[in-house]
């Protein structure tokens, strides 16, 4: 690791007038990605700032409609908070699955969408939810807040403060486990809306990260059953390829997944 | 035998210093004046050196020297060896490429060292290493085997024309031959042993001291045989003379086989110790044991085997390709010749065989032995056959093996190894009861009728250990003997310490060693310490690796308390004023049989150093040592029997059961026995489901973090059954045959046979990962 100054910031504003006096600052948040590029060399921040300590970014609320998990809220917190195993349920199972039980206590919803890894858990979630993203400038619905690999719409310097998830009629996640990093090597997360709208979103399986499934949707639109899926197909163009999976492996999984994620919801 | 002697599962007492973090590993070793060795390591799998400019990292902050391969040469340090020499079916020796410590001119795997930065610090040196310009000219790469042999291959070594090391044979081709025209039917198989990372827990370390004025070298080093590490350095390396030089391996977190040989850093660190003059550290990280740890396995090979109308083989014949790497690592020549093909033979009658083994170069890290060596690859390949054949000959795989069991002993094969005992109806009845055999196809119907695949796999092992009757093995090219030394100490009062070549990284020898004299003499192991790991401690001794150290090593610490009994018994019988032939050991007391007479064992140890009424003639003390040489190797086998649920939507496997019934022969403490057995599977699932190091066509390590390099973790595996059927070894004198490999050696043909089962496809590759079994299965 090369020098860099750390910094421990106890407010949203003041992480930010931090960023904007570094010259190649970095947001820190569960540590996960940056700490080890740091550690190989791969990354030298002049300046590291830890989001992880300011209290106004920590916490989950709940009202009638709406579940709300703000950005530095570790897995686990997520995980066991009863507000959102009464809600979401689906979201508190995706957080049992992230990783094991030393990456839950570490990593935050925040930091994972930030990074926009393809093969994330939570983006499927917030893309099928239709969740919005809020920051300290503005509010950015899931579906233009994803764009492609490792890539989102945050201004530089910009930081996530909360997601604000609607509450759906019935949503469920299923993931097929990358056998090494365990991450997905294809996840699949579907939402029926309270208005009978129908959302499904997989991670893991495009080249260009989390992803819609028209096909799926208007599928479980018309029949919200793991069987309406059978005759569905879906094409292993610009679907990732790798030892772990090939393209049409992958395509195979996101049909398989919705199907498994239709059952969870129930 | 007491609560503490042979059979008694006593908990390990080296466990209390690891699980308190108080063990002492040679990174956790820190020397007045050290400094920190970084190694600069190619980014390509083949290319020339054109140039190496140190003159900037040199003015770095920190910097005490930056030393390259030129600067090897130039001091005439020696190539790395490998110590065992194979001849090839024509004749002609082995055709071994130079390996320098540091290339001077030509890089062939990526994470080769071409330079070494030593500071004040690790960071310095980091630091100092990425001012160090290196101009490569990138040549054409062979990253695996079809490459290597393919026509017009680049050549990586002018000494091996066609990238082929050596093509050497074994057994009566004529003979097999005639066998497979014979034949009612045959049956053949395409098998790809994957490559295979170590990944020890504790990565590789080294820190080398000189002393000037002494002229003497001193080098911490994760080793799992310390002696031999002295010997190879001094004896070809040219950098220290053997007395010259202190080796010590103190507590080393694994080894599973890669640090059992002798590696450039290491080298590196002695020779630059002297150089700059001052002690130098060097610890590899995660990602350099990944690129330069040795790999194990990687075989590609083309199997038959041929049997009579009655179903009874008649034939097999083998020809199996072997990636060996960029270098011929220590001993990595024999892993696929005579730790593999002589094992071919199985548990099975097999009247005649037939292996040729090939050896190539590719540009990829070397690979040597790892956790059984040779002989898992040949477990797969018979134990694959033996399932294939019951599927074509449409027999039950059980049956299909009875029928072709040896029962008679001792056994000879047609490929050198006389098994000496064992008993492979009893371990694959074992199995079969424990897995309830019988029950499987109404199992299978149900799961069919739920939408489920079940299948189910027998895999019946045989390993040869206890490695090895020096001058066997000296026939066959190996450069070393295989003995094990031990020297037995008793105290003035009567405490015990023995000294041991024997090298424990995690295989328990502080615990078993000393159940040895708590059973021979009726002491509590408290009374007993196990040295080991130094050379200038213990007398020369060969290591731990080969499941030897009960079987070898254990033995020759009987030989040397066997001779610290005759001569306690002499002292006791003088000072009791008995026959010494009356004299028997007790509770640690020395008795004249049928009479109340006796004298514990601290005063039989005084009496020997006070040396004020000894017999006459007789030399003071209580110490004797002794060299064990073994008359054969030793049979560990089993019979391992795994059945598996597939998902046909997304092709994972999941363990329904895995039973195992193995022969260890005595067992010295079955908790200890049951984690090795334990480790060991998890390590053969490991490759058959998830363990995979693969390069790509550069000769990139893909794999080459935890990230893509998938190691099983627990969830992995299932609750394994494991249980013993015993034939005692009539070779050694405690009857032990050695269990450290056999779970690593069986368990991948046990999955992969259960899975095939499963999925109505034999055509399934290693590692047997979702994605390749949902193909399978899908077509």
């Amino acid at each position: 690791m090369y020098q860099t100054t750390y910094h421990r910031p106890s407010s949203v504003d003041e992480a930010a007038s931090l960023f904007a006096k570094g010259s190649d600052a970095k947001y820190l948040a569960g540590g996960h990605t940056l700490i080890p590029v740091m550690k190989q060399r791969l990354a030298a921040p002049s300046d590291v700032i830890d989001l992880g300590k300011i209290k106004e970014l920590v916490g989950i609320e709940a009202s009638a409609d709406t579940l709300t998990i703000k950005a530095a809220t570790t897995y686990y917190d997520i995980m066991q908070n009863a507000d959102v195993k009464k809600s979401i349920p689906a979201i508190s199972y995706l957080t049992s699955m992230l990783g094991d039980p030393a990456v839950r206590h570490r990593g935050t919803i925040g930091g994972s969408i930030a990074n926009n890894d393809p093969a994330a858990d939570f983006p499927a979630a917030l893309v099928s939810l239709d969740a919005t993203v809020k920051t300290n400038k503005r509010s950015i619905a899931a579906d233009d807040f994803f764009k492609g690999l490792f890539t989102t719409a945050l201004e530089d310097g910009e930081i996530i403060t909360a997601i604000a998830f609607p509450i759906p009629a019935k949503a469920g996640y299923a993931k097929m486990r990358h056998p090494a990093s365990r991450f997905a090597l294809t996840g699949v997360f579907v939402t029926q809306t309270k208005t009978g709208d129908v959302r499904v979103a997989a991670t893991g399986a495009s080249q260009d990260g989390v992803m819609r499934v028209p096909a799926i949707e208007a599928a479980l639109k018309a029949n919200w059953s793991a069987g309406a899926i059978d005759g569905v197909t879906i094409s292993a163009d610009g679907m990732i390829s790798d030892i772990h999976g090939t393209s049409d492996y992958r395509a195979n999984l996101v049909k398989v997944m919705a199907q498994r994620a239709v059952d969870a919801a129930g | 035998m007491g609560v503490e002697g042979i059979g008694a599962s006593v908990v390990r007492k080296e466990d209390r210093r690891f699980i308190t973090g108080k063990g002492r590993y040679v990174d956790d070793i820190k020397l007045v004046g050290m400094t920190h060795a970084h190694f600069i390591r190619s980014p390509h799998a083949h290319a020339k050196i054109k140039s190496i400019d140190t003159s900037e990292a040199m003015k770095m902050p920190g910097v005490v020297g930056v030393l390259t391969g030129q600067q090897l040469v130039d001091d005439k340090i020696g190539n790395l060896i490998c110590g065992w020499a194979i001849t090839s079916k024509d004749g002609t020796g082995m055709k071994m490429g130079a390996w320098p410590a540091m290339a001077p001119e030509t890089v062939r795997f990526v994470g080769q060292a071409v330079a070494v930065v030593i500071a004040e610090t690790k960071n310095q040196a980091r630091d100092a290493a990425e001012a160090v310009v290196v101009n490569y000219e990138e040549l054409p790469a062979v990253p695996d085997i079809r490459a290597a042999i393919a026509p017009g291959a680049p050549q990586l070594h002018p000494e091996a024309p066609g990238n082929v090391i050596y093509d050497w044979t074994i057994g009566d081709e004529g003979a097999t031959d005639a066998a497979f025209k014979a034949a009612a039917n045959v049956v053949s198989l395409d098998i790809t042993n994957n490559r295979l990372v170590p990944n020890a827990m504790e990565p590789r370390a080294a820190i080398a001291e000189y002393n000037e004025p002494e002229e003497h070298f001193t080098l911490y080093t994760t080793s799992q045989n310390p002696h031999v590490a002295r010997l190879v350095l001094s004896a070809f390396y040219n950098i220290a003379q053997e007395h010259k030089l202190r080796v010590v391996a103190p507590d080393v977190g694994g080894g599973f086989g890669s640090k059992i040989f002798i590696y450039p850093e290491e080298m590196v660190a002695l020779w630059a110790s002297k150089k700059v003059g001052r002690p130098v550290k060097w610890t590899g990280d995660r990602t350099e044991a990944f690129l330069t740890d040795a790999h194990g396995r990687d075989h590609l090979t083309k199997a038959e085997m041929a049997f009579d109308k009655d179903n009874k083989i008649t034939g097999l014949r083998v020809k199996t390709y072997a990636n060996l790497g960029g270098y011929m690592s220590l001993f990595s020549s024999s892993v696929p010749t005579y730790l593999y093909a002589t094992l071919l033979s199985g548990q099975y009658n097999i009247p005649n065989i037939f292996a040729e083994v090939i050896s190539v170069y590719t540009n990829t890290v070397p690979v040597d032995a790892y956790r059984g060596a040779g002989r898992p690859e040949a477990s797969f390949v018979v134990e694959r056959l033996m399932e294939t054949a019951a599927r074509q000959l449409k027999v039950d795989p059980a049956e299909l093996r009875k029928k072709n069991f040896i029962t008679q002993f001792p056994h000879q094969t047609p490929v050198i190894m006389a098994y000496d005992i064992g008993d492979f109806h009893a371990s694959l009845d074992a199995a079969m009861k424990a897995i309830d055999y019988a029950g499987f196809p109404a199992r299978k119907a149900k799961a069919k009728s739920e939408g489920k695949l079940r299948g189910i796999g027998i895999s019946c092992y045989i390993e040869a250990c206890g490695i090895a009757p020096s001058k066997a093995v000296g026939s066959l090219g190996a450069g070393v003997g295989l003995w094990e030394s031990a020297e037995v100490r008793v105290n003035p009062v009567g405490t015990i310490e023995i000294l041991t070549g024997s090298h424990s990284h995690g295989q328990g020898h502080e615990t078993t060693f000393c159940q040895l004299i708590a059973d021979r003499l009726g002491v509590p192991i408290s009374q007993v310490s196990i040295v080991h790991g130094d050379t200038d401690k213990v007398q020369f001794g060969m290591g731990t690796y080969g499941s030897r150290s009960a079987a070898v090593g254990l033995t020759a610490i009987l030989k040397a308390m066997e001779k610290v009994e005759a001569k306690a018994k002499k002292i006791a019988a003088h000072q009791l004023e008995a026959s010494e032939n009356d004299i028997v050991i007790e509770n640690g007391e020395f008795k004249v049989a049928g009479t109340d007479k006796s004298l514990a064992l601290p005063m039989v140890a005084l009496a020997a150093y006070t040396a004020h009424n000894l017999p006459d003639g007789m030399e003071p003390g209580l110490k004797e040592g002794a060299f064990y040489d073994p008359t054969n190797f030793t049979f560990p086998a089993g019979a391992y029997i795994c059945e598996m649920e597939v998902d046909a939507g997304t092709g994972k496997s999941t363990f329904v059961n895995f039973v195992a019934a193995d022969d260890f022969g005595r067992l010295i403490n079955p908790m200890i026995v049951e984690g090795q057995v334990h480790g060991g599977l998890a390590q053969g699932i490991g490759q058959a489901l998830l363990e995979n190091a693969a390069y790509d066509a550069s000769g990139q390590l893909l794999t080459a973090s935890f990230m893509d390099y998938a190691m099983p973790r627990a969830d992995d595996l299932p609750s394994f059954k494991l249980s013993h059927t015993t034939t005692l070894c009539p070779g050694n004198p405690l009857g032990v045959k050695g269990c450290g490999e056999a779970g690593a050696i069986g368990a991948s043909a046990a999955v992969i046979n259960a899975i095939t089962d499963a999925i109505g496809n034999n055509k399934l590759e290693m590692p047997a990962t979702p994605d390749r079994v949902w193909h399978a299965i899908h077509g």
